[in-house]
């Protein structure tokens, strides 16, 4: 077998955890993650991650890197703790009450959960688009001007104005609401609602865009200009990316990582998650023993 | 599982069928029931309320000839003010009705004479000088205001049973005649129930006070209960955290809003009345009173109205980076602002219509005068009828309806208010 589990030790500032020890494959019981969910220089990293809300557990003990500029796919059935992972990594899951957060989340070797970070400046770096469109009930300029106001990274209208325009451009958008800014951002389509909410993340220009499940609500051709913009975003930014179809995963992204009951089961690289998992889990997964 | 063919089946299903339809049918029968049965009442209620109240909207006036007689009036000088104030503008108009019915001899048949017209006819007649200097001396023809057993006698001609003269003597109602056959009696609109305070004599009771009174009462309820209201929510609802006293302070609210609204009157006369020592009768306590009344309401509706906004926009504006404040300001307020409108405006009204605080707080007074601020003792219009229902004056009943019927003018154009600006402020998501 080419491929090698990691056994990664829960060091806090663990990087590349080189030099594999081969297990045996009774792993049915899916306590380590096999794959390499570990890399070099990582924009985020995330250690020993433990996630419950109340007495229920949701996530348990994931390892996990998100490279720079890389789009990595979170796949798995559902409930399989996906989104509630993706939600801590800009600490959305501080609005709930019941939900505790244990581990280590980094971004540029910055604590995140560290008791003098604001969870705002936070999400300044990184932004988030969500499964339904959400756009405010406010204009289109307003929508994607928002962000910036608040974080005054604009001086004055005229730069607005241009973060206006580069954000809903780099959202493909720009050609279509160009005239129409002033008009509501809830009258458009779904995939042109999403598209603004993605304009609206990036007009802050965010270091990490995460993304949940953003073509659930959407037709397939909406869907597949949300995927190309993907594409063409991670240029510029890194990208998480939760999604429910394997073929977008396969599509997207550069890294899968397959989550099972809130544990992280597999992440490699995704044309070898699809071409020839390792776990059985994934196996099973991915040609639709499961889902 | 029991066997059927297609055929038993098929009827089988049939006849279910009927009686579905039949039970529909009458389902929605008894609800067309309920709203016919809901809009009769209304109807039944708002027809004997103007079908009495309409007519305090007109005011009898006698046609008579009255002579600026300086020796009468006792003013040589219309110019003077003091003079004037003084002047005896009433024995002119008595001097008037003895010229028209000269055969009124004797005390008795003199008193009764004069009480054709009411106590406040002069007032009329002198500001007539007053805009017009030049008629002292003269005589002139002018409209005065009847009294209200007159006018009662006047508008219920033609009833079914006669005219009403429980109060009106044999030869009073032959000069009544007299002056209707000779069209020196008319009804004309009643100004006077626009502009005026309250009165004893009903033909000189107004309704302005007491809608000046509920008004400045309004400003200082809606100024402290829809602030106080709107944050009270929006803290709960926010940034509270959840546990045994936020629970025990939502139990209590609730408790509150269901609390007597008389109870909140003695609260107000024993803390802000003698407590506070806050002058009684006046709009300020009112409003006080009916603050602490209303502010329970505001705040579950208000809750209830923050509660809709949907937790897909919160979590948008949280995703670029607003902190809960600007959640708050930005996002949820705007939208949960026609829901909370609406429940300040309806509480609004219920507080417009609330009588049994106010009488607590010395509210009930009899007042003249019409308030000119919040520190001045008025009533309010809810009291104004209670006074007025109270009132052993027949023409009084006509006043009641009427303020009813002003009463509720107010609360259908609050309401209609509310509706309107819910209906223009609310945007879709």
């Amino acid at each position: 077998m080419m491929n090698t589990i990691e056994k990664h030790t829960t060091g806090i500032t663990a990087g590349l955890q080189e030099g594999s020890s081969v297990k045996d494959s009774e792993e049915q019981h899916p306590e380590e993650t096999v794959g390499k969910p570990l890399i070099d220089s990582p924009k985020m990293s995330i250690r020993n991650v433990d996630v419950s809300y109340s007495d229920k557990q949701a996530i348990y003990n994931v390892n996990l890197d998100v490279g720079k500029h890389e789009v990595i796919a979170m796949i798995g059935p559902s409930g399989c703790g996906k989104s509630t992972f993706l939600r801590c990594l800009n600490r959305m899951n501080d609005t709930i009450d019941s939900c505790k957060v244990s581990g280590l989340i980094t971004l540029d070797d910055e604590d995140i959960y560290a008791s003098d970070m604001d969870p705002v400046a936070l999400r300044a770096k990184v932004g988030i688009v969500f499964q339904k469109p959400n756009p405010f009930p406010k204009s289109i300029y307003d929508n994607v001007a928002y962000g910036p106001r608040l974080h005054g990274l604009a001086a004055t209208r005229a730069e607005i104005d241009e973060i206006v325009e580069v954000s809903l451009t780099r959202a493909g958008l720009w050609n279509e609401v160009k005239d129409r800014l002033d008009q509501p951002g809830t009258g458009f389509s779904g995939g042109q609602q999403q598209r603004l909410c993605i304009a609206r993340a990036i007009a802050i220009s965010p270091e990490v865009i995460l993304m949940d499940e953003p073509c659930s609500a959407l037709d397939p051709i909406a869907s597949a200009k949300i995927e190309e913009l993907i594409a063409e975003l991670s240029q510029n930014y890194t990208i998480a990316i939760v999604t429910h179809s394997m073929q977008q995963a396969a599509r997207v992204s550069n890294r899968t990582a397959y989550f099972h009951l809130g544990h992280l089961v597999e992440v490699n690289d995704t044309e070898k998650v699809f071409t020839a998992p390792t776990h059985q889990l994934t196996e099973a997964y991915i040609t639709g023993r499961i889902g | 599982m029991i066997n059927l063919t297609a055929a038993s089946r098929e009827q089988r299903i049939r006849l279910g069928l009927k009686k579905r339809h039949r039970a529909e049918r009458q389902f929605k029968f008894y609800g067309a029931l309920a709203i016919v049965f809901g809009l009769a009442c209304v109807f039944l209620l708002f027809g004997d309320i103007v079908s009495k109240g309409h007519k305090a909207f007109q005011l009898t006036y006698i046609n008579l000839e009255v002579t600026y007689d300086q020796d009468i009036l006792g003013v040589n000088d219309p110019t003077d003010a003091r003079q004037v104030s003084l002047g005896n503008f009433h024995g002119a108009i008595k001097a008037g009705l003895k010229n028209r019915f000269p055969e009124a001899t004797g005390r008795k048949n003199k008193r009764e004479l004069y009480s054709l017209v009411s106590n406040g006819a002069g007032y009329n007649l002198r500001d007539r000088l007053i805009e017009n200097p030049v008629l002292l001396g003269k005589t002139i023809k002018i409209w005065v205001i009847a009294d209200d057993d007159v006018d009662t006698y006047y508008k219920s001609i033609g009833e079914s049973d006669g005219p009403f003269t429980g109060r009106t003597s044999e030869q009073k109602e032959g000069w009544l005649k007299e002056l209707i056959k000779a069209g020196d009696i008319e009804k004309r609109f009643n100004f006077n129930f626009f502009t005026e305070g309250d009165s004893r004599e009903p033909e000189l009771a107004g309704i302005r006070g007491a809608a000046m009174g509920s008004f400045y009462t309004l400003i200082i309820t809606i100024l402290l209960a829809f602030p106080l209201g709107v944050a009270a929510a929006v803290y709960l609802e926010e940034f509270a955290p959840r546990n045994r006293w936020t629970g025990f302070i939502e139990v209590n609210i609730n408790n509150l809003a269901a609390v007597p609204s008389i109870i909140f009157g003695l609260l107000g006369l024993a803390v802000f009345i003698n407590f506070f020592h806050v002058p009684r009768s006046v709009p300020l306590v009112g409003g006080l009173v009916l603050t602490l009344m209303t502010l329970p309401t505001i705040i579950i509706s208000s809750r209830a109205a923050i509660k809709s906004v949907p937790p897909s926009i919160r979590e948008a504006a949280i995703g670029v980076g607003a902190s809960p404040m600007q959640v708050v300001l930005h996002h949820v307020l705007p939208l949960a602002m026609p829901g909370m409108l609406t429940g300040a405006i309806i509480g609004m009204a219920r507080a417009l219509g609330e009588t049994a605080p106010l009488l607590m707080i010395g509210m009930v007074a009899f007042i003249v005068d019409i308030p000119s601020g919040f520190h001045d003792p008025s009533t309010a219009l809810p009291v104004q009828i209670f006074l007025w229902a109270d009132s052993p004056e027949r023409a009084f009943v006509e006043k009641t309806s009427a303020a009813i019927m002003v009463l509720l003018a107010f609360l259908i154009v609050m309401n209609t208010f509310a509706v309107v600006l819910r209906k223009r402020l609310e945007r879709r998501w």
